[in-house]
């Protein structure tokens, strides 16, 4: 393979990534901020409202950061090993989405800092926001979605080209990360276009609240799945060539995506479990259908540590645990997604919880769930994102990364993760004890309770600056990386190991498993969501901000 | 179709039993047990902007419906709750029936300590029902951001 990235890919592929980074950086320093104003450390100059920089941090983070840091990091791997340059349909369609994102994004954050869409980034009904919020957030989309067709463009035509040959292990996981985006973003483009953008233009009078909250979350949750499936490319393929091992098995990483595009959709109501208007026995079958998902996350759990265990012993590691020693720690390609997979453990066991029905009482709209998503999203996924990006920039840009640079990411990592021990730890404890999520300062006219959660909303702020620091860390770094000596950087991609079994075709078939998730969708939604069309009332809307 | 490593097989074997076990004890004690999910029984029932003709949102009241048993007829607003703090009294030992629903916009419904946490949506009237064993001032409070004014949406059930 051509040592070189090509440059063309390399510049879109840097476009995503410094939009990333850049949303970051606005999106950290309202979540600092927000920290220190719910520990009632600082009130906000100007008239800021605490809720104004809450919609903004999500945002940023969980749209905007994510989705084009995602899209960054498929194209430059399809682009890699899908014949070594894209074509030119998918380099437009990836330069199209990205313009149309961008556009999206400039706009949402405009009406986001006028006050004229402060809804946080869920925009619940019938809260309702400036119609052209809403329009921001179809740009967004439909951005992604060109760029997903870029990416379907990409495999098809190298499919053409190898008759009969098991495609790329790594393009395989990027066309289905983009296949379950493509599926689960329908449920919000339904209803930002058929519902919020005519009634906040004032078309219609009325908006029915419970349909717009549930097609909301059969988007809402394989959104989390889009985060976390890039993080797995990275595990499964990226990480055993960064330690110089070997793939544990190509067929049951195809496994894992499969069941992931499978499980992950049907599953919204684990979101909507305290709510009225859906019947029990349809939150419990998707409470059912959510645990389905873990299977993938158990696959995965085992194909890693039998990839470090193999390569450890290969290396001539002895004992139970001598192969801990063999991993290069001192590699922040490797320890930054490292200590992502780490937390994902303690992580992964928060959402089980979350999800169990009944039990989501305890913890349902608390402290615990904003500190449950802190540690997935905000340092599983997020760290290893930062692992992706210290060696795909400098792949990109055809630069090297320096001992030096590798050092800073180290110091970042640790930074991070001590910053989200102090945020996302107080978080779980306090939301255990009942504080609520998305609140400003507040002591309820000092009531007994809500004081004895401030020295929690103190750590939290202690976190917050923790991982401000590390963000600036990450920054410079990343300047540092654009500043970084020529040279060659290495894109990591793992090779399967000698004795994996033979890739079944199946994995590939792609009209089948379509066929299998709109088959599930349909068995878990088709009742209810009739149920709310024809019974629902309409909500008028209310700007109460 | 597929070979799979024995230590492999073991692992899933024994996840995915954990799994089954864990969904049948939470499905049968919240099918058959009364421990279930917030039901309201009859779905899109009220038009929140026509509360205040609607019985017996009409008139939000706690009325007593039997021995230490009471009905807490509830609506939220931004930014609070109906019938005022200062009739939600009610002896140690009583068992609360709320029934809420919103005149507005989403709200929360939280009592911090207990299990009593529900989402109260505009169109529905959401249920739940907690024994109040201990004497004290209980904080009922909104955990759904519902404006500008979210945080001070706040009331107080007194436990005598």
């Amino acid at each position: 393979m051509n040592p070189t990235f090509d440059r063309k890919d390399g510049r879109l592929v840097l476009a995503h990534l410094l939009f990333a980074y850049v949303a970051l950086l606005l999106g950290g320093v309202c979540g600092m901020l927000q920290s220190m104003v719910k520990s009632g450390s600082i009130t906000l100059p100007a008239n800021i409202g605490y809720y104004e920089l809450l919609t903004a941090h999500g945002v940023l983070m969980a749209l905007v950061f994510t989705t084009f840091f995602i899209i960054g990091f498929l194209y430059s791997g399809i682009s890699r090993t899908l014949g070594g340059s894209l074509t030119g349909v998918s380099r437009s369609l990836g330069w199209i989405g990205f313009t149309l994102m961008a556009a999206g994004t400039v706009l949402g954050v405009i009406m986001i800092l006028l006050n004229k869409a402060t809804v946080l980034y869920t925009f619940y009904a019938p809260l309702k926001a400036s119609p052209w919020f809403y329009i921001a957030l179809v740009l967004l989309v439909v951005g992604s979605w060109l760029s997903g067709y870029g990416i379907f463009a990409q495999y098809r035509t190298w499919r053409k080209a190898n008759t009969g040959k098991l495609s790329p292990l790594l393009a395989f996981m990027a066309v289905v990360t983009m296949l379950l985006w493509q599926i689960a973003t329908l449920g919000v483009a339904a209803t930002v276009l058929l519902q919020f953008i005519p009634w906040s233009f004032g078309w219609v009078e009325t908006i029915n609240v419970l349909l717009s909250r549930t097609l909301f979350w059969y988007f809402g949750h394989p959104l989390v799945y889009f985060w976390l499936m890039p993080a797995y490319m990275c595990w499964y393929v990226i990480v055993p060539k960064i330690i110089g091992g070997k793939i544990y098995s190509d067929a049951l990483a195809r496994l894992a995506f499969i069941l992931l595009l499978l499980f992950s959709i049907p599953v919204g109501f684990h979101h909507q479990l305290m709510e009225p208007g859906i019947a029990p026995f349809w939150k419990f079958l998707q409470v059912v259908l959510t645990f389905m998902v873990i299977v993938p996350s158990l696959i995965t759990a085992f194909s890693l540590f039998a990839t470090f265990e193999l390569n450890g012993r290969a290396r001539g590691a002895t004992g139970l645990f001598g192969w801990l020693k063999k991993l290069p720690w001192k590699d922040v390609r490797f320890f930054a997604p490292f200590m992502g997979m780490l937390v994902f453990i303690p992580a992964g066991a928060g959402g089980i919880i979350n999800a169990s029905n009944q039990m989501n009482a305890v913890v349902h709209n608390t402290l615990w769930v904003t500190g449950h998503f802190h540690l997935t999203v905000a340092t599983s996924v997020a760290l290893t994102f930062f692992g992706i990006g210290y060696w795909l920039i400098p792949v990109v840009t055809g630069r090297r990364l320096t001992k030096r640079l590798n050092n800073l990411g180290i110091i970042q990592v640790v930074t991070w993760c001590i910053g989200m021990l102090f945020m996302s730890g107080s978080m779980h404890i306090t939301g255990l004890f009942g504080d609520p999520r998305r609140t400003d300062y507040t002591t309820y006219n000092d009531s007994p309770e809500s004081i004895l959660w401030m020295p929690y909303h103190v750590a939290m702020a202690v976190g917050g600056i923790i991982l401000f620091i590390s963000l600036i860390v990450l920054l410079a770094a990343v300047v540092g990386l654009l500043l970084a000596p020529r040279g060659v950087e290495e894109y990591p991609i793992g090779e399967v190991i000698d004795t994996a079994e033979k890739t079944p075709k199946l994995f590939e078939r792609w009209g089948l498993w379509i066929g299998v998730s709109a088959a599930l969708i349909l068995i878990a939604y088709t009742i209810p969501l009739a149920d709310m069309i024809t019974g629902g009332t309409g909500s008028p809307g209310y700007k109460f901000w | 179709m597929m070979h799979i490593h024995r230590l492999e097989k073991i692992w899933l074997t024994f996840g995915m039993a954990m799994l089954a076990v864990f969904l049948l004890i939470l499905g049968l004690s919240a099918f058959t047990m009364g421990m279930d999910t917030p039901n309201s029984g009859h779905d899109h029932s009220v038009h929140a902007a026509k509360l205040s003709e609607t019985p017996p949102f009409d008139h939000p009241a706690i009325t007593q419906i039997g021995d230490r048993e009471y009905e807490a007829v509830m609506t939220a607003w931004a930014f609070g709750y109906s019938p005022d703090q200062d009739q939600l009294v009610v002896p140690a030992g009583s068992t609360v029936h709320f029934s809420v629903t919103s005149s507005d916009v989403v709200h929360g419904f939280e009592i911090p300590g207990t299990n009593v946490n529900m989402m109260v949506l505009p169109g529905e009237v959401n249920h739940v029902s907690h024994k109040f064993d201990e004497p004290g001032e209980y904080l009922i409070l909104c955990n759904e951001y519902c404006g500008i004014g979210h945080q001070a949406m706040f009331t107080k059930l007194i436990v005598t």
